[in-house]
């Protein structure tokens, strides 16, 4: 029941053959049992049971409001969640509870979803592991997988328990790390240079960044307001689309939002004869991994046999777009960092001498290393003197970034096909090696340039590694031709038929695994 | 002691001219100079707090320089993606609110309706009253 899609559990759900309360208890049972996972920073365990029970009432009266009445699903720390905390996994908002629900929020409660709890990150959504944030990092489902473990059994040199567990990438890893251990349907993330596409690579999942200005960003606590777009998590292409259906369209209450003419509905594709898929040929790095660079090339021949039309194009500025995203990133961040001055909410530090030495001493306890970092390096390119050499100057490449693709999707490609990571997920001693910086300059290679311009882009899983890890393909569609890069990745799922994670072991062992994991001090309150 | 509900900004004034230069070494080493440092920090009230940040700070400027290699003569720069697009503002009415309580309670110090703030108008102690990195 809980690895099958959304369509088909919303059916079992109004034949009958299982309530919306009976579903909420089988994932909240997962999720305490899951728990060392550290996907959840708050469990709404009370919030999804009353939701479920409304939902069941519903049911039972022929009322249901749609595909997600009843439906589990889970929403990243830095959404607005009214009367649920939301903390962006930092001391800086340890307490807050909003007021209000951000507007993907309230919509997907508004079609009867159960929120089953707050999802961990990095510290406001900086990084690219979920390892930065207050509560402690999330751990890869996968690391616990049958497929994973078998892998290592056979590898002589690979030590046993559960030291060398893997990240999840991120920075919405708890999203991803929830969806993967089959504790909700959908999660939502956000994706500001890769955060949705990156974590669902590594945990195997479909993660869509939709269109910027598809979907409202009112109420998702802001990091870069130009590139920010709230993500979908889930298991399959038609799940992400239900959800986007729900969520897509204007927002009055935020203006970068636009109307959209038609609901999405996703066909299946019968014929690619008449795609054209184009491969950047920028994106072929020496650090991929080799068994990634040949699952893209097989990923293309597969187009090609099945009569698509595949060919190279070139995005000419690709290698300055990390570069350019790093500037125009921690300038936003610099800018938008500065409400947080523990006046009106949040942390407050205890110094009162003055309002500056108060404003100076909350902000060094309630940020960490990686966003102090940040917002110094945003005042600095934001200084009089180098506002035009760093922040002017970024947003130039910019233009010539978003052009490149404006020119590829020109001369006729419908979609671009490219990797999402440069490797399979990592363990986490391995991960913490590199310092935050250098990690997101090289996670987000392949997915931030799509953030600069706006477009759509989806993970999609395609095959285990060696390892026995997942890995994914990234595909890029025009802008607000979501429906069609949607179109195309189902197509492509339905071709390469991912394997799902097996985690009975898992579930089994999971006090054992509780017991190894006193050393790690996570703190998780629920 | 009292402040009213304002947005007091964190871009205070600091008074006087500034002779600092945040130019980086021309041998593109990045160094900063400790005028830029205590300027940042006033600017983004956060310290660096050790030399590591600073050092950090100087690899970010250094990794921030490559763009310097591109041509964008006679590019415009991009602000939006939706620049070309048409964008609606709601109207300017009054449809939600009165949850004044709910937003006080989110303060830690509230007087009545009013959040309380610390003495204002008074400046960090400069660079050289205070010792910026404890020493290891």
């Amino acid at each position: 029941m809980l690895g099958q899609t959304l369509r088909e559990v919303s059916a079992a759900l109004k034949q009958g053959q299982i309530t919306p309360t009976e579903l909420c208890q089988k994932c909240l049972s997962l999720i305490k049992k899951t728990k060392f996972l550290n996907a959840y920073i708050t469990v709404s365990e009370e919030v999804a049971l009353k939701q479920a029970e409304e939902s069941e009432k519903r049911y039972k009266n022929g009322q249901s409001l749609g595909d997600l009445d009843g439906i589990p699903i889970a929403v990243k720390d830095n959404f607005s969640t009214s009367g649920i905390e939301t903390t962006c996994a930092s001391n800086m908002l340890k307490g807050y509870v909003p007021p209000y629900n951000a507007t993907v929020v309230q919509k997907l409660l508004d079609q009867g979803a159960l929120l089953m709890g707050k999802t961990n990150l990095d510290e406001f959504a900086m990084g690219s592991g979920s390892t930065d944030g207050v509560f402690g990092p999330v751990k890869n489902p996968w690391s616990y997988s049958k497929q994973y473990r078998e892998k290592r059994k056979q590898n002589p040199h690979s030590e046993s328990g559960d030291s060398d567990w893997l990240i999840t990438g991120g920075s919405s890893g708890g999203s991803a790390a929830a969806v993967s251990a089959f504790t909700c349907y959908a999660a939502l993330g956000s994706d500001t240079g890769g955060s949705t596409r990156n974590p669902a690579a590594h945990c195997g999942l479909v993660g869509f960044k939709p269109s910027y200005g598809l979907v409202s960003r009112h109420g998702l606590i802001p990091l870069v307001n130009s590139m920010d777009v709230p993500g979908i998590l889930t298991r399959y292409v038609d799940d992400a689309a239900i959800v986007l259906g729900v969520l897509a369209g204007h927002d009055p209450k935020d203006s970068t939002t636009v109307p959209i003419n038609k609901p999405l509905v996703l066909s299946s594709l019968e014929d690619v004869s008449k795609l054209c898929i184009g491969i950047p040929k920028e994106y072929l790095v020496p650090e991929l991994s080799s068994e990634i660079q040949c699952l893209w090339s097989r990923a293309a021949d597969l187009f090609e046999s099945e009569g698509a039309k595949v060919i190279e194009v070139s995005l000419p500025h690709t290698s300055y777009s990390i570069v350019c995203y790093h500037v125009l990133c921690t300038s936003e961040v610099a800018s938008n960092m500065a409400r947080f001055d523990g006046l009106q909410y949040g942390h407050r530090c205890d110094i009162d001498v003055s309002t500056e030495a108060m404003y100076a001493a909350t902000r060094r306890e309630g940020f960490n290393d990686v966003v102090r970092g940040r917002i110094l390096s945003g005042n600095f390119f934001l200084l009089k003197e180098n506002y035009e050499n760093y922040f002017v100057k970024a947003q130039k490449v910019r233009r010539l970034i978003a052009n490149d693709f404006v020119n590829a999707f020109n001369s006729g490609v419908d979609v671009l096909l490219t990797p999402t990571t440069l490797s399979e997920a990592v363990p986490y001693l391995e991960f913490i090696k590199e310092d935050n910086r250098t990690r997101s300059a090289q996670d987000d290679i392949f997915t931030q340039a799509v953030n600069m311009a706006g477009l759509p882009a989806v993970n999609i899983p395609i095959a285990l590694s060696n390892q026995g890890l997942p890995i994914g393909l990234q595909f890029i569609g025009r802008a607000f031709c979501d429906q069609q890069l949607l179109t195309v990745a189902k197509w492509f799922e339905k071709q390469v038929q991912f394997p799902v994670i097996q985690l009975q072991e898992l579930v089994d062992n999971c006090s054992a695994i509780l017991e190894n994991e006193k050393l790690a001090s996570v703190s998780l309150k629920q | 002691m009292l402040a009213r509900a304002l947005w007091l900004g964190l871009r205070v004034p600091l008074g006087g001219p500034r002779g600092f230069t945040s130019k980086t070494d021309p041998q593109g080493s990045g160094r900063i100079t400790a005028e830029v440092i205590e300027h940042l920090e006033r600017l983004a009230l956060v310290d660096f707090g050790s030399r590591e940040a600073v050092a950090r700070l100087e690899k970010a400027i250094a990794f921030a320089d490559r763009l310097r290699a591109v041509d964008t003569d006679g590019v415009e720069p991009m602000e939006s993606v939706l620049e070309d697009r048409c964008l609606y503002l709601r109207s300017d009415n009054v449809v939600e609110g009165n949850c004044a309580d709910e937003l006080l309670q989110n303060s830690h110090r509230v007087v009545e309706e009013y959040f309380v703030a610390p003495p204002g108008n008074i400046p960090l102690p400069k660079l050289d009253e205070q010792e910026p990195f404890p020493h290891s």
